[in-house]
């Protein structure tokens, strides 16, 4: 449908129970669904005529590790009958294992091992979960946020084994980040009395 | 008596001069016929997204430079419509007319590289010494503007660095004028060239369907017929204002994207001069001084732009909590950048789309049944620049 809030009524009023929020912003639909109806939701987008978004532009995970649900996974979509473009969220706890959908999507394998590879979320279903970025023998997931910036190893030629050897990392100076926001503006109290003084007026 | 024959496994890469990076492609191979491909990514990753995580956001627009590395400006283009449209700033005119000329030479600079690169991959060496002379000036274009040849670090969300300085305009037109001869004397040397052509027609032939179920954009998808650029259908700064047109393949096959490749060319030429002639005198970026940091002149008279400039280059500005997706139409296809911010002074998660690792990721199914010397002819029409597969 070339109308958005058409099209979020017809996603709303056909998935109905299986589509927990939708929002309109950016000219784009965000979609909150759950795990478990992920496939479901992700057939219907694919193949119904007011829909057809027909390919996936990209797979992506968030990770808020102070979450009990800690990844957020990301799927973007896009129809270029009706152009537009779609995104679907959903929660997941960490050691959860998802469905895979490159069985829907051929181009989803690499962009799950890509998540896979930085995120360490596991996908039922895929014919090659493989690390795809990160070095042969890496250990870690690197775009965790507890995962240091610099990194646990390093790797370097050793003249005396005459190979690539990996040796944990060791700085002259560690990695310092400055907290340069200053605290003088955007506090919460300031913010929360400037709002009450707006409603008040 | 039967003898078992094993197929044979070839290592191509990660140091190949066909590989147009460092790609280290397994191939199974039958004979001279390749059975299976298995590109080994990341030997480029650099951990982009991670670092832009801890970088404010104006210090992450360098690293986009260093993703696509042949046509820079076009990523940072991506990153700075994700802030404006989160920042809800308006970019003034002639900075949209800026940003499209640079996007445009970004995308000539890049099909320039592949044409020549993928003639040179299939046994003509010519074209990429003249296409190379053309991307020096052009280069040179990038540095009269930036002050580097390559990363630029220009774009700024809500316009650019700096104005044009004095005569680019001048130039860049001459160049204009000049340039569609050049890129007539590569079209003699390889469109009716018979070894290009015996080389190319009906090698690595993507239909639209799996156009569509690869995720592929950009040329690959436009050279399989169908009509779709983001410049077009989604238009982002000032492409509405501008008439253009966009060439579409017939066959899906290395050569109907070599064509478009260079009707492209043509087109962004024409892209150029109508925003050349239409730019007018204008400030060149977003007036807030909460966004875009004063000029010199101003930090020397104000107190005020003292402050802004202060605070802008410590703490940088804050960007409210959101999160969106944009997509520009780089020259390799569509590049897009996931952005959540957490109204801090560094974005929370920036995802990078980028066109070429959906399009390698094809490899397999596009090579099977290919002769091995296809292998470089396939990759070289992809359009694969390492920096934005690894990130």
């Amino acid at each position: 449908m070339n109308n958005l809030i058409d099209l979020e009524k017809k996603i709303n009023s056909e998935l109905t129970t299986k589509i927990n929020r939708t929002e309109i912003k950016y000219n784009q639909i965000y979609l909150e669904t759950d795990k478990d109806d992920l496939i479901d939701v992700v057939l219907f987008l694919k193949t119904n005529n007011d829909t057809k978004f027909r390919q996936l532009i990209d797979i992506t995970v968030v990770d808020y590790p102070e979450n009990n649900q800690r990844f957020e996974v990301v799927y973007l979509f896009l129809s270029h009958e009706f152009n537009q473009r779609l995104i679907l969220k959903y929660t997941i706890a960490e050691n959860e294992i998802i469905p895979s959908i490159t069985s829907i999507f051929p181009g989803a394998n690499w962009m799950e091992r890509e998540v896979f590879d930085m995120y360490g979320v596991s996908f039922k279903d895929h014919p090659d979960l493989r690390r795809i970025l990160t070095d042969y023998g890496f250990e870690g997931h690197p775009l965790r946020k507890d995962f240091p910036l610099t990194g646990h190893t390093e790797v370097r030629y050793s003249e005396d084994q005459k190979k690539v050897i990996s040796e944990p990392v060791k700085l002259e100076q560690n990695y310092r980040n400055f907290d340069y926001e200053s605290p003088w503006e955007g506090t919460k109290y300031i913010k929360e009395e400037l709002d009450n003084n707006d409603k008040k007026n | 008596m039967t003898k078992k024959i094993k197929n044979l496994n070839l290592n191509f890469g990660p140091q190949h001069p066909a590989a147009h990076g460092v790609l280290r492609l397994i191939l199974e191979l039958d004979g001279e016929v390749v059975e299976k491909a298995d590109p080994h990514i990341g030997l480029l990753h650099r951990g982009t997204e991670k670092l832009i995580e801890n970088k404010t956001y104006m210090q992450a627009v360098p690293y986009f430079d260093r993703l696509d590395y042949v046509a820079p400006m076009n990523q940072e283009h991506a990153f700075a419509l994700a802030t404006e449209k989160i920042l809800e700033i308006d970019v003034p005119i002639r900075a949209q007319y800026i940003r499209v000329i640079f996007c445009e030479i970004g995308r000539i600079l890049s099909h320039i590289l592949n044409v020549t690169t993928q003639a040179m991959d299939v046994g003509a060496l010519t074209p990429t010494l003249w296409g190379f002379e053309e991307r020096e000036k052009l280069m040179g274009f990038y540095e009269r503007v930036s002050g580097s040849r390559l990363h630029a670090n220009y774009f700024r969300a809500g316009g650019v660095h700096q104005d044009l300085p004095q005569g680019l305009e001048e130039d860049i037109a001459k160049f204009c004028e000049t340039f569609p001869k050049i890129i007539n004397d590569l079209e003699s040397l390889l469109t009716e060239n018979r070894i290009f052509k015996q080389r190319n027609v009906d090698i690595g032939v993507v239909t639209k369907q799996d156009a569509l179920d690869y995720s592929f954009s950009g040329v690959m998808i436009r050279g399989s017929g169908v009509p779709w650029d983001l410049r077009k259908s989604q238009p982002y700064d000032c492409y509405e204002k501008l008439d253009f047109k966009i060439p579409v393949g017939k066959n899906g096959d290395c050569y109907d994207r070599y064509l478009c490749r260079i009707e492209e060319m043509k087109e962004s030429i024409s892209i150029i001069k109508q925003c050349i002639s239409k730019m007018d005198k204008g400030p060149i970026k977003s007036l807030d001084g909460k966004i875009s940091p004063p000029s010199k002149k101003e930090i020397k008279q104000s107190m005020e732009a003292l402050i802004h400039h202060f605070k802008l280059f410590t703490e940088g500005y804050r960007v409210p909590k959101d999160e969106i997706y944009t997509a520009v139409e780089a020259p390799k296809g569509e590049f897009g950048v996931y952005l959540i911010s957490d109204g801090s002074n560094k974005p929370y998660k920036c995802k990078i789309r980028a066109p070429g690792f959906s399009h390698l990721q094809s490899m397999d199914y596009l090579i099977k049944g290919h002769m091995l010397a296809d292998v470089p002819a396939v990759l070289g029409s992809l359009d694969i620049v390492f920096g934005e597969v690894d990130r």
